[in-house]
């Protein structure tokens, strides 16, 4: 029973974090019906930038002290630094890495997305793919490929809960700032005159443009949203776990991914809804089998999706026209 | 002469003309690097000409073709370590019994990966859309989960003592045996059906074709090739490491065809030597080798979608103005090619996939 809490706990943690990532694939997918490969790979941009303004605001942790344990309270490198280690300073990092990661997705999609858009969907697919390599192969040459270790940007406390599992408070500061993120998010597309714009060129681009829609904006601030719910994915995964690394992006954006189709590819509460089904299965599976194969866990699920459920679970089934 | 008496001639020519290569190249008369890269071109022939018939002439997209090349390797390298060896002492341990030998394990690796690719492609090829791409994807993934956990075939360590068959002439029959397949498949019915799908399935499936038995039946055959050039690769060192069938591998690939253009069997040859000789003659940028392909990539895809040979590729174009000069010397429909397969395969398309990927 406490195996089962436990891994319940660590499973909702994740899935926040796949729900966060999925969320972008699902967006950029009704907007464009493009699989956004590059996607998983903004999310580990996210992580590297919350890594560089973590140390750049002063804070110093696991990468010096090793892989600490609980408790040590990263101090500022400036004299006490710039900025005390603290949620406040967390919370900082993860809106700058945000913002920067924002940026970012906006280029892409200006400079490679935007120019192939004329042609066919799998000219763009492939794009996507140059795209993803790009940041996968820059991201070594620039970052380094080995792996770096996030500061602690504040200290982890394991809480006991009734039942015998217990929760690292990393886990609930991951969870509750996922929540936050998503509740913004529904606000943004269901209650402001971009987010109708938005909804309006998923359901159909073409009529949106006709209707007076700036198109190459909303897709663009599209692509903004998603990159940045990556890159806060990214600092919470970091805050989590604190190993980062170049690559960490590909097996994460494709299980979120898979979280997309999972929850019905489009359709935005089903993106946070996949995210959680992953995340729950795939520690289930780490719990209870084997964690070897808990890499494989997300591709059996989307075969299982594509054979019996392919709208996915929220999703409709669109009838397509001639 | 009929015309099965000419293929036949055609086929000893090339035969002749292989085992003449074979001898050449054995006889130690050339640098050995050159002959390994050479060797290495030829299985890449496979791999990208097998990948052409999904992605250029199908307009499916596969981007998993590194797996059933695993697939075809290990289960191939299994036999051969196993079985083959007995197979081939037991019919004299000659030349006879490795040439049988060989292509027992030849048909198995390509049975296995037929197999992989019937079970990738049945789930994913009844939908319309892009989940074959991430169906092939995580299939690739977990591929190489799974290698490195199998202690059979060495698990993460890799898979040594496989047979060495280091023969031109070997990885140069399948390397033309599969551009032979699938250019025959692409000039038949068969291939009309699958480019027509290309071009529109819906409008495809409205003309009668079933087409999801006709996209499974072509990612069976792609994906079978692919297991015979993972054949080719097993048994071409002895030794097999899961880490060289990951993602990049299945990407190399992709961008040899996308390079030479989809839906062009001379561009994906021309994409396999040119991708296989760069990285070596690139040797000292090895670190920024990715990044030159990735940025490579976006630029041809932004200014050239077709790709360098796509639609109006060199051996097309030639053959187009051989039929209008034909008419024009000829007049009037005489002088119509003889054979309904030298009719332009492919119309002329802004770029392959089309809308189909709806």
């Amino acid at each position: 029973m406490s195996t089962f809490l436990q891994q319940l706990i660590n499973g909702i943690s994740l899935g926040a974090i796949y729900s966060l990532i999925a969320l972008g694939y699902t967006m950029v997918y009704g907007v464009l019906k493009l699989i956004n490969f590059a996607h998983g790979d903004v999310y580990m941009v996210g992580a590297f930038m919350g890594f560089y303004l973590a140390n750049g605001l002063g804070a110093r942790g696991a990468q010096m002290l090793g892989m600490s344990g609980d408790g040590i309270v990263a101090r500022g490198l400036l004299g006490g630094g710039a900025m005390e280690p603290s949620l406040i300073t967390a919370l900082v990092v993860m809106l700058l890495a945000m913002a920067i990661c924002a940026a970012i997705g906006v280029i892409i999609e200006r400079f490679a997305y935007r120019p192939v858009r004329k042609y066919s969907r799998l000219t763009a697919l492939i794009t996507a793919i140059g795209v993803s390599l790009l940041l996968e192969n820059g991201g070594q040459v620039v970052f380094g490929a080995e792996p770096k270790f996030f500061p602690e940007l504040f200290s982890k406390r394991n809480i006991d809960l009734v039942g015998g599992a217990s929760i690292n408070s990393a886990d609930i500061i991951v969870l509750v700032i996922a929540i936050v993120l998503m509740i913004a998010l529904q606000l943004i597309v269901y209650r402001t005159k971009t987010g109708r714009a938005m909804r309006a060129v998923s359901f159909n681009l073409q009529s949106a443009k006709l209707m007076g829609i700036n198109t190459d904006r909303i897709i663009a601030f599209t692509f903004a949203l998603g990159s940045a719910l990556a890159a806060a994915a990214g600092v919470l995964v970091a805050i989590r776990i604190p190993r980062i690394d170049p690559l960490m992006g590909i097996l994460v954006g494709l299980k979120a991914f898979v979280a997309a189709v999972l929850g019905g590819i489009g359709n935005i509460p089903g993106a946070m809804l996949g995210g959680l089904l992953i995340g729950i299965t795939e520690t289930m599976v780490v719990g209870y089998l084997s964690p070897t194969y808990k890499d494989a866990v997300a591709f059996a699920i989307l075969i299982l999706i594509l054979l019996f459920r392919p709208s996915g679970l929220l999703g409709t089934v669109a009838q397509e026209k001639v | 002469m009929p015309r099965y008496l000419r293929n036949l001639i055609i086929a000893l020519v090339v035969i002749a003309v292989l085992i003449g290569l074979d001898f050449v190249f054995q006889g130690r008369m050339l640098n050995p690097y050159f002959v390994r890269i050479l060797m290495l071109s030829g299985i890449a022939i496979t791999l990208a000409v097998s990948l052409n018939l999904i992605n250029g002439f199908t307009g499916q997209f596969s981007i998993g073709h590194a797996g059933f090349m695993a697939v075809g390797a290990y289960s191939s390298a299994y036999f051969s370590v196993n079985y083959g060896v007995n197979l081939a002492n037991s019919l004299g341990g000659g030349k006879v019994g490795w040439v049988v030998a060989l292509l027992v394990s030849t048909l198995i690796g390509a049975f296995f990966a037929g197999l992989a690719g019937l079970a990738v492609g049945i789930p994913s090829l009844r939908l319309r859309g892009d989940y074959l791409a991430i169906v092939t994807l995580g299939f690739g993934q977990i591929i190489v989960v799974f290698l490195n956990n199998i202690e059979a075939v060495g698990g993460a360590r890799g898979y040594s003592g496989i047979p060495i068959v280091k023969s031109f002439f070997w990885i140069f029959l399948v390397a033309v045996l599969t551009i032979v397949i699938v250019y025959n498949i692409v000039n038949s019915a068969f291939g009309r059906a699958l480019i027509s799908i290309r071009e529109d399935e819906l409008a495809a499936e409205a003309m009668g074709v079933n087409t999801t038995r006709y996209k499974v039946m072509a990612f069976v055959i792609s994906s079978a090739l692919a297991g015979a050039g993972g054949v080719l690769l097993a048994h071409f060192d002895g030794y097999l490491n899961p880490k060289s069938f990951e993602f990049i591998k299945s990407f190399e690939i992709l961008i040899m065809i996308i390079l030479g253009g989809l839906g062009s069997i001379v561009g994906s040859v021309l994409g396999a030597i040119v991708l296989t000789v760069l990285p070596e003659a690139l040797r000292g940028f090895a670190e920024y080798r990715m990044v030159i392909y990735s940025l490579l990539l976006i630029i041809l895809m932004i200014t050239r979608p077709q790709g360098l040979l796509g639609s109006t590729g060199p051996l097309k174009a030639w053959r187009k103005r051989r039929k209008l000069t034909a008419e024009n010397a000829g007049g009037g429909p005489a002088a119509a090619p003889t054979s309904p397969s030298t009719v332009a395969t492919q119309p002329e398309r802004p770029a392959p996939g089309g809308e189909n990927l709806r």
